[in-house]
């Protein structure tokens, strides 16, 4: 299968582990892995933070490049989620029937990570290989808007020599929310302490999830406590094998 | 007191700027449909009691079930050792227990009469299992709205055929009587407060103590 | 003015809150208490998606039929002997309430819990006209006894603790001054307090949570009976009820008796719902106004989008999901609408011209919880979103905004943004600052105080990307099948109807012209 990898602008700028992690992982599972270099960003900040014209040029973009793709696969639950939630009824808000036309043609064919792999390859073991303790928060957007449920879950436990530690309070927000965490910086704070105390509280070395940019967020607050928990991406996790651990 | 029936010249004038408004705001809005009601697997009357009970006790109110003949002291039992009982007009005097002191309210009492009353036995209008809860429409055996919330004691007598399982199924039977213009009151446990540290304290102004009893058919 | 207007914008008034240890403490163990309960009554109805939608769609039908509803109403709650009248704002609906009161020389009413009071600052216009309004509920008459103000749709004095009402109670209360702090004696103070006032009050005022059109029939939900004692005793009633709160018929009320108090107090049903329809003979006050509210309620019908937050009942779910609510308390939110409901609500009703107001939207993580549990669907998230368009709208160009439109044309091509990402790993261009990512508008000031921000890789994805698709070409027919495990699943698979094996080709070379001009 051809699948298109929508690296998103966050890991393209910062982490390109994740995505290198993604391709390891969707070739070692047998697609052929395409990576389209006029990607840029799915417009979620912009659109987020109130500014629908400028997300919508880079809606418009998305769509133009991506409406032949058979699998656009984006290792970022809340890009996806702009997608498929947001790219309808900013479509609808601005009028664009053009735009609205083309998302939903091409709904069905944005894939998160997790949900590519359950929904789509049908495979929960990947093969993958980690051995560490680790915590798994899931992430709002993937959860809420996208429902992935348990997907991400059936892929962890499936991985050989990890021990899955339950977060409590898991489903609660991290506090991140784009620029929210800037300019609420102190109710923000406030949820991201009560985060990294649950992450900590499970003796886990590492907090995995499937968006990087919660993981910017909760890295960013572990790092400063000097907790000695790191964070790693879901791709991460997955891609890594016996013969190269990954992260 | 004297009723002020005169229209205010200012809500003339607002009525037709607000009827105005909304009609320029909800202009060429699309009609909406409804979809149906969803209802959940019917239960057999026995299981209805036996849900109506559960959620009477989970109120912590008090509940018992007598054939009719026993209903007597079933009363007698729920009034303890309380004097001076409300009684509505329509209550059959069959299940009432010999020798009580009943309060009728025919001429109506006054508050102050209706505070010295201890405890009221009423019928009711229906009854919904799923949720606990007992209507009163304020018809016969049952008064009107003021005798069943002063007294500190309810005692509240429900036919068995009187449980429906639904809120939905309990709104439909009441459709007569609210097109008739009747109040109706709900209850569903006694009085209760959470306000305080979400501490649950039962009993602050309605009747503290809320006594069902079903008559077994 | 009335209850809606924020003294500061949201993250300033959140700043001393969110740092009050106790108050955080009380509200997370409120709010988590009441999320818990819910969950499990709301679990108990397998239907109840299907009971939100219908929910949701019942109040939209009145409201796209609004004036037609009104005036069925106001035929007949005057059929069955009650006075209906319309007030624009809440000037107007204040001076109707006093103007009642006067003219039957009442000097004291008695209250029922009600939000659009609070909305309209009644008490305080009362009391300029020599008239007092006692509060009823318990923890109203906590707030009133203390000069304080709600922080919580459902439980107003959630942000104080028992030795706090403890204290108030002993110092307020006529005859107490040996209380313990135990809720039930305190309870029991409040009731002893209010028996009188109940008995031998003229005059009451309550809100209303549902009207039914086609009957005239006024409901109140309650659980302390306070609400039935002022419904039920006084000679007159009057009550206040925002416009959306009008129903079709009396069956349209099942569905909100479902899901109202398993989604608010998260009790299968609360204590007592009082049903009344103008006035009854023989029964209950003798004298009914309603009066029907606007004061800003047409401002967000008129927005197709912003309208569904009209179908809001008021049961508080959604601030006992709210993280944010969790940590800066209702007070930060500056209007008696508290809580994502809050946020969306108060900017609207002011039609989105109050600037503090407008900041309520970004106070938003955007994590969705509030959706979830919204008895009538009401999607908060995207209409928070929608609403920090419409409030940006009315700003001129700024610092964000220009950062903004410089990231979108950075993000505009392919091109420009890979040089833009070149140029920032050498710690300069457009999304940089101080050495550090910056197109967050803003975001060192903020991000650094609580958290670190990694430094960029100095090799990128697009890099490894160019580097590793240069060495494939040789070895690229030796590439393995795809694995066992994915085998069966491939072979089940067959690509969407829609695409052509072999079509257009995601724009793999309009990229490579791209990094010419890089
Ligand atoms: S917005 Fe929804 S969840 Fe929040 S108070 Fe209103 S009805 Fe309840």
């Amino acid at each position: 299968m051809k699948v298109d990898l929508y690296l998103t602008c966050v890991n393209d700028a910062m982490f390109p582990r994740t995505g290198q992690a993604t391709v390891r992982l969707l070739e070692r599972l047998g697609c052929e892995v395409r990576f389209n270099p006029c990607q840029t960003c799915c417009g979620q900040m912009h659109m987020n933070t109130g500014y629908r014209e400028d997300a919508l040029v880079l809606a418009r973009k998305f769509v133009r490049e991506y409406e032949h793709a058979e699998a656009v696969v984006m290792p970022s639950g809340s890009c996806a989620a702009m997608v498929r939630e947001l790219y309808p009824q900013a479509a609808q808000w601005a009028g664009d029937d053009e735009l609205l036309r083309g998302v939903q043609a091409l709904e069905s064919r944005i894939f998160e990570l997790s949900e590519f792999l359950v929904d789509r390859l049908g495979v929960t073991d990947v093969g993958a290989y980690y051995p560490h303790r680790v915590t798994y928060h899931p992430t709002c957007h993937a959860a809420r808007m996208l429902h992935v449920g348990d997907r991400p879950l059936q892929l962890l436990r499936n991985v050989r020599g990890m021990t899955l530690l339950e977060l409590e309070g898991a489903e609660e927000c991290c506090g991140f929310g784009g620029t929210f965490a800037v300019k609420n910086a102190d109710v923000s704070a406030a949820m991201l302490a009560d985060k990294t105390r649950h992450i900590q509280d499970t003796g886990a070395e590492a907090c995995t999830a499937g968006d990087n940019s919660c993981l910017l967020h909760i890295g960013g607050g572990l790092h400063r406590l000097r907790s000695g928990v790191r964070t790693v991406h879901l791709a991460e996790i997955l891609a890594s094998t016996e013969e190269e651990v990954f992260a | 007191m004297s009723h002020p029936k005169s229209v205010h010249p200012h809500n003339a004038e607002a009525r037709l700027e607000m009827l105005t408004v909304i009609n320029r705001a909800i202009a060429g809005a699309a009609p909406v449909e409804k979809p149906a009601y969803p209802r959940p697997q019917p239960l057999s009357a026995a299981e209805r009691e036996e849900q109506f009970r559960d959620r009477i006790l989970d109120y912590r109110a008090h509940y018992t079930r007598v054939p009719l003949a026993e209903l007597p002291q079933a009363i007698a039992a729920s009034l303890g050792r309380a004097q001076r009982v409300l009684v509505p007009a329509g209550i059959p005097a069959d299940w009432l227990p010999a020798g009580l002191e009943q309060l009728r309210d025919e001429p109506p009492l006054s508050h102050a009469q209706l505070d010295r009353a201890e405890a009221v036995v009423t019928g009711c209008a229906v009854a919904v299992s799923e949720t606990g809860t007992i209507c009163l429409d304020h018809g016969a055996e049952q008064g009107r709205r003021a005798l069943s919330l002063i007294p500190d004691l309810h005692v509240c007598v429900v036919r068995e055929n009187q449980i429906v399982q639904t809120v939905r199924g309990a709104v439909e039977r009441l459709g007569l009587a609210v097109r008739a213009g009747r109040p109706l009151t709900w209850l569903s446990g006694g009085s209760a407060t959470s306000d305080i540290e979400l501490v649950r304290v039962e009993g602050v102004h309605g009747p503290r103590a809320l006594h069902v009893i079903v008559i077994a058919e | 003015m009335s209850g809606l207007h924020p003294k500061a914008p949201f993250p300033k008034a959140a700043e001393a809150s969110v740092n009050q240890p106790q108050l955080r403490a009380n509200l997370r163990k409120v709010t988590h208490t009441i999320r818990a309960k819910r969950a499990a009554v709301v679990a108990e109805l397998p239907y109840w998606e299907q009971l939100r939608q219908l929910g949701a769609a019942t109040k939209d039908d009145s409201l796209v039929n609004l004036s037609d509803r009104l005036l069925e109403l106001e035929r007949n709650v005057q059929a069955r002997g009650g006075q209906v009248h319309w007030a624009r704002d809440a000037a107007e609906a204040r001076e109707i309430v006093a103007r009642i009161a006067l003219a039957h020389g009442e000097r004291e009413l008695i209250k029922v819990k009600s939000i659009t009071s609070d909305e309209i600052e009644l008490n305080q216009a009362l009391e300029e006209h020599g008239i007092h309004a006692i509060e009823t509920d318990l923890a109203e008459l906590i707030v009133q006894l203390s000069h304080d103000t709600p922080s919580h749709i459902l439980v107003p004095a959630i942000h104080r603790n028992r030795a706090e009402i403890q204290a108030l109670f002993n110092a307020e209360l006529p005859g107490e001054g040996g209380l313990s702090d135990n809720p039930q004696d305190l309870a029991a103070a409040a009731r002893r307090y209010l028996r009188h006032k109940f008995l031998t009050t003229r005059m009451a005022v309550s809100g209303a949570n549902f009207a039914v059109a086609e009957t005239g029939t006024v409901c109140v939900v309650e659980s302390e009976g306070n609400g039935r004692m002022c419904l039920t005793l006084p000679e007159v009633l009057v009550s206040i009820m925002g416009i959306e709160k009008v129903l079709d018929t009396w069956e349209d009320i099942a569905v909100f008796m479902e899901t109202l108090p398993r989604s608010s107090t998260a009790e299968r049903m609360n204590p007592y719902n009082s049903f009344w329809s103008g006035v009854t003979e023989g029964d209950g006050p003798q004298e009914f106004h309603l009066i029907l509210l606007d004061n800003g309620r047409t401002h967000v019908l008129a927005d197709e989008f912003g309208r569904q937050t009209l179908r809001c009942i008021r049961c508080s779910a959604c601030l006992n999901v709210c993280p944010v609510y969790e940590r800066a308390g209702g007070h930060a939110y500056g209007s008696v609408y508290p809580g994502p409901i809050g946020s969306i609500l108060t900017p609207q009703l002011l039609g989105m011209h109050d600037k503090n107001a407008n900041s309520l939207p970004f106070a938003s993580s955007l994590c969705g919880a509030c959706y979830e549990v919204c008895p009538v669907e009401i999607n908060i998230p995207q209409v928070l979103i929608y609403l920090r368009n419409e409030g940006n709208a009315h700003k001129g160009p700024n610092a964000e905004s220009l950062a903004m439109g410089a990231a979108r044309v950075a993000m505009s091509e392919g091109w420009r943004w890979e040089g833009a990402l070149r140029l920032a790993r050498l710690g300069q261009g457009p999304l940089v600052r101080q050495g550090e990512i910056s197109w967050l508008p803003g975001m060192l000031a903020g991000w650094t105080e609580v958290r670190d921000l990694p430094a960029l890789p100095r090799e990128g994805f697009r890099e490894w990307w160019k580097a590793r698709e240069g060495s494939r070409t040789v070895d690229a027919n030796t590439q393995a099948g795809p694995p066992d495990i994915v085998q069966d699943a491939q072979n089940r698979e067959s690509p969407p109807a829609n695409v052509q094996e072999g079509g257009h080709p995601p724009a793999g070379q309009h990229g490579q012209e791209g990094e010419d001009h890089a």
